[in-house]
């Protein structure tokens, strides 16, 4: 089944960046030869070995790749049930699975002679990769961040400016992640000659989902190999966390022709995914739109105005999905589950208190929903769970909603 | 031959530029906004861009962005677009309204119900901004087959290899976006402008509009005197935004259609 393209859900897009009727390129005329450009230096670079030695390179010298793929033995203990393994891409440099794209779209970006870097964010994770990278290799990068992201992730803001960054707040709609797209869309089409989008997630118009997609893939690649070194074979079941979906594909990819693999996806269910629309889980809770250069799951009114959502994770703050999980979704080769706030909340606990290792709330998310499965399940199922971003930059949050008083040494409840 | 070709080809018979607006439905509200696009033809605007508001116009700059919020917190929707567009055509049955936006709004009705309701509400032609040549099954063959105008944006970044496949369904006139950038944005200057506007006029028949970066009866003259008319959006949507009256902004409209007519 692998070998045959035919029958592969691993060929798209077509040739119209098209995944089944998702994707493709709505954006402005002043931005489409731009598109045009960077698909055509993309498909160069991709059949180019000297594109991926440079990668490998770097992914092995400055990331840290491979991550490892972890035996979180106490946690199966704890719930009893099927085996967990964490791929852990909260390792790698800059704490996320975000930077491996970002070195892929910023070589890219060398290569096309551009100078500038925007890049949008919600947690920051991205907009840190992205001036990370930028720092390393002495380019001008402007990060567009929500002003409530800016207020809630205030530690990621002060990594962003120290690495060189400006870190442009926006306010217009609800200041989040959504609206910082927006922002860094206007910034592209009046900066067009010198400037560089680096798109932080399978999202965007054509080339965005795949190439980015392509460079998270690494992810799944390094979890089959390693995957098959410590067991022997497949996992079961993998579960990955999606606000656009990046870490997801990326995890997922690589296995789409292993029919007998379970692939989910965890969409952030914020206070619960019902008619309030507090949520960002935009496939259980959406329907499809247009936004954003392409067409996917959106959270939206039956105007097609689109809403905001909401997510105690600013990183899962978004409205739509990446349009290869909306296909993956429609024809049923993956499944998308949502996870509350109150849920992830409490498997970030069990996660730091049972492995040691304080995840990012968007991990946590994908965590909850390894609570709920792996006590049903046999203990020769094998999960592989993405563990794609660490927890530093989430302990105020979590402080808050814990009730748990930073500013009192004592170390007391504030309850 | 719609509603645009025929102003067109009026205009041309006088020898007159064309002067055209663009407003927001809706904006501040219902009321006020439909007796603003009654007094446009009365200051001389031949062709009415109406905005129809979405919640992320990733095209437009603050103004415009402004002005969508205002008409969605009045409660303007698709439908209230087209019942302002059906109020007008009661009264005036020849000035063009070519309706401005983004797709989603439009997808999220269906092309095939839209396009009979916007064709029944009197609407003539069509300008979405995310819907580029790539995307012509979406909306733009089925609007040409339902008797509209797909009006296409051509922009300083479309060269002479695509400037072909941007003009091949395009129907009513060319708008040229006459900067790289936002609406309300940069200046447009008409020394800049001339040679562009001249390139696809060598490569169309059709009528090419310059818009973006317009914004005083001097400008709107020097656009309009290097093309074929000029569109003005931001600087009279800032002054709706600014609590202006109907009256004034009409004022403001008639000195930028004069600029233009004078051309």
């Amino acid at each position: 089944m692998a070998n045959d393209l035919f029958n592969s859900f691993m060929s798209g897009p077509d040739e119209s960046g098209r995944f089944g009727i998702f994707g493709g390129r709505f954006v402005s005329e002043t931005l489409m030869p731009l598109i045009l450009s960077l698909e055509e230096e993309y498909e160069k670079a991709k059949d180019d070995p000297t594109f991926w030695a440079e990668m490998d390179d770097l992914w092995a010298n400055y990331v840290g790749r491979p991550s490892p793929l972890y035996y979180a033995e106490r946690l199966t203990e704890h719930l009893g049930g099927a085996k967990i393994y964490l791929k852990r891409d909260e390792l790698n440099h800059t704490g996320a699975h975000k930077i491996n794209n970002v070195l892929g779209q910023i070589i890219l970006a060398r290569r096309m002679g551009k100078t500038r870097i925007i890049a949008e964010t919600g947690a920051g994770q991205h907009g840190v990769a992205t001036a990370t990278v930028c720092a390393k290799f002495g380019l001008k990068c402007v990060v567009y961040m929500g002003a409530h992201d800016v207020q809630r992730q205030a530690p990621n803001v002060f990594r962003m400016r120290l690495l060189g960054a400006e870190v442009i707040p926006v306010t217009s709609g609800r200041g989040t992640l959504k609206d910082a797209m927006n922002d860094a869309l206007r910034d592209w089409v009046t900066n067009v000659r010198d400037t560089f989008y680096c798109i932080g997630t399978v999202a965007g118009p054509h080339p965005y989902p795949a190439m980015v997609r392509d460079f998270q893939s690494i992810i799944g690649k390094e979890a089959k190999e390693q995957m098959h070194k410590a067991e022997g074979r497949l996992p079961d079941t993998l579960i990955a966390a999606i606000g656009g979906g990046s870490n997801a594909m990326g995890l997922f990819y690589p296995f789409l022709d292993d029919k007998d693999v379970n692939i989910i996806g965890v969409e952030a269910g914020g206070k619960g995914v019902n008619e309030k629309m507090e949520h960002c889980a935009s496939l259980t809770g959406g329907r499809p739109g247009v936004l954003h250069g392409n067409r996917t799951y959106l959270l939206q009114d039956d105007d097609g105005q689109i809403l905001e959502g909401y997510s105690i994770s600013a990183g899962l703050d978004y409205p739509g999905i990446g349009p290869e999980h909306a296909w993956l979704n429609d024809i049923g080769r993956a499944q998308y589950v949502s996870i509350t706030d109150m849920e992830a909340l409490e498997a970030f606990q069990l996660c730091c208190s049972t492995e040691g290792i304080i995840p990012a709330l968007e991990p946590s998310h994908a965590l909850a929903h390894v609570m709920k499965i792996a006590p049903e399940l046999p203990a020769d199922h094998l999960i592989c769970m993405n563990m794609c971003g660490r927890g530093d930059k989430d302990v105020q949050t979590v402080a808050k909603h814990l009730n748990f008083d930073m500013s009192d040494t004592e170390g007391r409840d504030a309850s | 031959m719609t509603r645009i070709d025929a102003k067109f080809a009026a205009l041309k018979a006088q020898g007159k530029k064309a002067f055209v607006s663009y407003v927001m439905a809706g904006d501040p509200d219902f009321d006020s906004s439909l007796e603003l696009v009654k007094g446009l033809p009365g200051a001389g605007v031949d062709v009415i861009e109406l905005g129809l508001p979405f919640t992320d116009p990733m095209a437009d700059g603050p103004t415009i962005q402004l002005a969508g919020q205002r008409a969605l917190e009045a409660g303007m929707t698709l439908d209230r677009t087209l019942e302002l567009a059906t109020e007008f055509r009661k009264d005036d049955d020849t000035t063009p309204i070519v309706l401005m936006g983004y797709y989603n709004p439009i997808y999220s009705r269906g092309v095939d119900t839209f396009l009979s309701q916007a064709k029944a509400a009197g609407i003539d032609g069509l300008i979405v901004v995310d819907l580029p040549p790539e995307e012509d099954d979406e909306l733009c063959i089925p609007a040409q087959n339902a008797g509209l105008n797909f009006i296409r944006l051509a922009t300083p970044t479309t060269d002479d290899n695509r400037l072909p496949r941007v003009l091949q369904n395009t129907s009513g006139f060319v708008y040229y976006v006459s900067i790289t950038g936002i609406t309300g944005a940069a200046e447009a200057e008409a020394t800049d402008v001339g040679p562009e506007v001249a390139r696809i006029k060598s490569a169309t028949d059709l009528p090419v509009i310059v818009g973006f970066g317009i914004n005083t009866p001097a400008k709107s003259q020097a656009i309009a005197s290097i093309s074929d008319g000029a569109v003005v959006g931001s600087a009279i949507v800032s002054q709706i935004g600014a609590g202006k009256p109907v009256g004034e902004v009409l004022e403001f409209v008639k000195s930028l259609s004069d600029g233009a007519h004078a051309a």
